[in-house]
């Protein structure tokens, strides 16, 4: 018997309760749903602060990834010591905390497969999360990459790119790694990534030169310290007036 | 018979109380005990037996299926879970329905989420938690059935016991139902040789157990009995991969065939629907 009046007389939910059978605290609510607080929610609509490109690649050990250390407003470069790539657990590099107290540990692929599921139910919220996120990782063996976006996409390759560095840097990365994923070693990978972040820092506007690279193999995960890459820019000394106009 | 799991004395004390406080689900008894819920586990115990037993490599159960009479078939006593869960039960099966449901619920939740079959523990303990509700919630009463829940995940083959209390455990080996005791004192004899037994044999010590909670002139048959396995394939079977599987009828007599006879010499199997103990007569 249900001696909770205000439960009576309402439908049941057959999607996740067919028998009414959970704690009265968590049955669904049928009644209206707007109140004040909800009046002051507001659903991502467009990103203000901004991180550009992260790259990843495969490597004969494990994965590796850069990412610069900027985070953008507009055309500000206002925040310039953020750490964009995190380790979660022990093999994985992105997010959170994921070994749990009994043990089990979530591997690089059920978080990729997690977070899929939760950029894809707020998009179709139409309150989406506004990232483009690469999972890598290492376990049993195996070398994981894939990608996630504010839209629920979802794709895997041995180079992965988000922003500008899948326009400028995948071309370099793929013709460096595609078919010698097995062979590349750990110095020239990096040459690789530091290649790629040089050419992303030339050519991208919204870019830094200073940038880390995340390493995760058998052995676990680390990020690199800061570093910055060898630029040139003495052509600019010759430069008059704009493009073809010459003053 | 079934032991009293309390003593004596304390129990004679109990009675003279036992009445007030039992009627509802949230008022505790002078001795601190929930009367309700001890109610439930007398339920669990009304149920037919089901044992359950694993090894390094498989996690067995086994049930004893009930008939309302000749012309009735057998009580389900086993369930799939997912791939790499089953249960048994005991007790009420309408709500071991209810619960079994919201297990494969939870666990196709959970591999949908995370990509990976849910560690059986996790599932174990989200009936558990469940159950505990209904002992704490004023108007609700507790689950009246237990199971036997075998599984496999990453760390290897597991066996729990689930009750209405909320309680779970996991075992080496275990039994529930109608006349469990005399399994347990079975499996409390051999337990230590389980580990490192093949299919086969874990199978046969099963169903041994299971034999212990029989009448003298009753025996397992291709019937009444039913063997669920989580693990590689055995020799009698002709399946490949190491899903949950439930055994039934005459795939399972070649197992019935590796028990050791009972020592009571056969006497003429003529049993009259009155005198069959394990036959429930309706009103």
């Amino acid at each position: 018997m249900d001696h909770f009046p205000t439960n009576w007389g309402r439908p049941r939910n057959d999607a996740f309760d067919a028998y009414g059978t959970y704690p009265i605290a968590q049955r669904p609510y049928n009644g209206p749903t707007t109140d004040a607080f909800s009046e002051g929610i507001q659903h991502t609509q467009q990103p203000i602060v901004t991180g550009t490109s992260v790259l990843a690649i495969k490597y004969k050990d494990g994965i590796m990834m850069s990412a610069d250390n900027l985070a953008s407003y507009g055309s500000l470069a206002r925040f310039k010591d953020i750490q964009r790539l995190h380790p979660v657990g022990t093999n994985t590099v992105i997010g959170a905390e994921f070994t749990q107290q009994d043990g089990h540990s979530l591997g690089p692929s059920e978080i990729h497969e997690y977070l899929s599921h939760v950029m894809y139910s707020r998009r179709s919220k139409m309150n989406p999360l506004w990232n483009s996120l690469i999972v890598g990782g290492f376990k049993d063996g195996k070398r994981f990459l894939s990608y996630v976006d504010l839209l629920g996409t979802t794709y895997s390759a041995s180079t992965l790119a988000t922003g500008y560095g899948s326009y400028i840097a995948q071309p370099l990365l793929r013709k460096a790694v595609e078919g010698n994923e097995d062979v590349i070693t750990e110095d020239e990978a990096v040459r690789i990534l530091e290649q790629s972040m040089k050419v992303l820092f030339y050519r991208d506007a919204r870019s830094l030169n200073k940038y880390q690279i995340a390493k995760i193999t058998a052995d676990g995960v680390s990020v690199s310290e800061s570093r910055s890459a060898d630029t040139h820019w003495s052509f600019a000394e010759g430069i008059r007036g704009y493009g073809a106009q010459t003053q | 018979m079934a032991t009293a799991n309390f003593s004596k004395r304390a129990t004679y004390l109990d009675e003279q109380f036992r009445n007030t406080y039992d009627s509802d689900n949230t008022v505790f008894s002078p001795q601190g005990r929930l009367h309700q819920v001890e109610y439930a586990l007398e339920a669990v115990k009304q149920g037919s037996a089901a044992v359950g037993l694993r090894s390094k490599t498989h996690s067995v159960l086994l049930a004893l299926k009930r008939s309302t009479g000749e012309l009735a078939s057998y009580q389900q006593k086993m369930f799939r879970i997912d791939d790499h869960v089953g249960i048994a039960i005991a007790g009420l099966t309408s709500d071991a329905r209810v619960l079994s449901n919201f297990m494969r619920q939870q666990a196709m939740s959970s591999k949908m989420a995370f990509n990976r079959p849910v560690p059986v523990n996790r599932l174990v303990s989200a009936i558990a938690d469940k159950a505990q509700v209904n002992t704490q919630e004023y108007g609700r009463r507790p689950y009246g059935v237990g199971f036997l829940v075998i599984g496999q995940d990453k760390s290897g083959p597991h066996l729990y016991e689930f009750s209405p209390s909320g309680n779970s455990y996991e075992y080496y080996a275990m039994s529930i139902g109608a006349r469990s005791q005399s399994a347990k004192t079975y499996l409390e004899k051999h337990y230590e040789s389980f580990a490192d037994c093949s299919l086969e044999d874990l199978i046969k010590h099963g169903l041994h157990a299971l034999r212990e909670t029989l009448q003298q002139d009753k025996d397992l048959n291709v019937n009444n009995t039913s063997i669920g396995i989580v693990g590689a394939p055995s020799v009698h079977e002709n399946t490949t991969g190491i899903s949950f599987r439930i055994l039934e009828g005459e795939t399972i007599q070649p197992f019935l065939d590796t028990m050791v006879p009972k020592d009571v010499p056969a006497t003429a199997p003529a049993p009259a629907a009155t005198t069959d103990e394990d036959v429930q007569m309706t009103e």
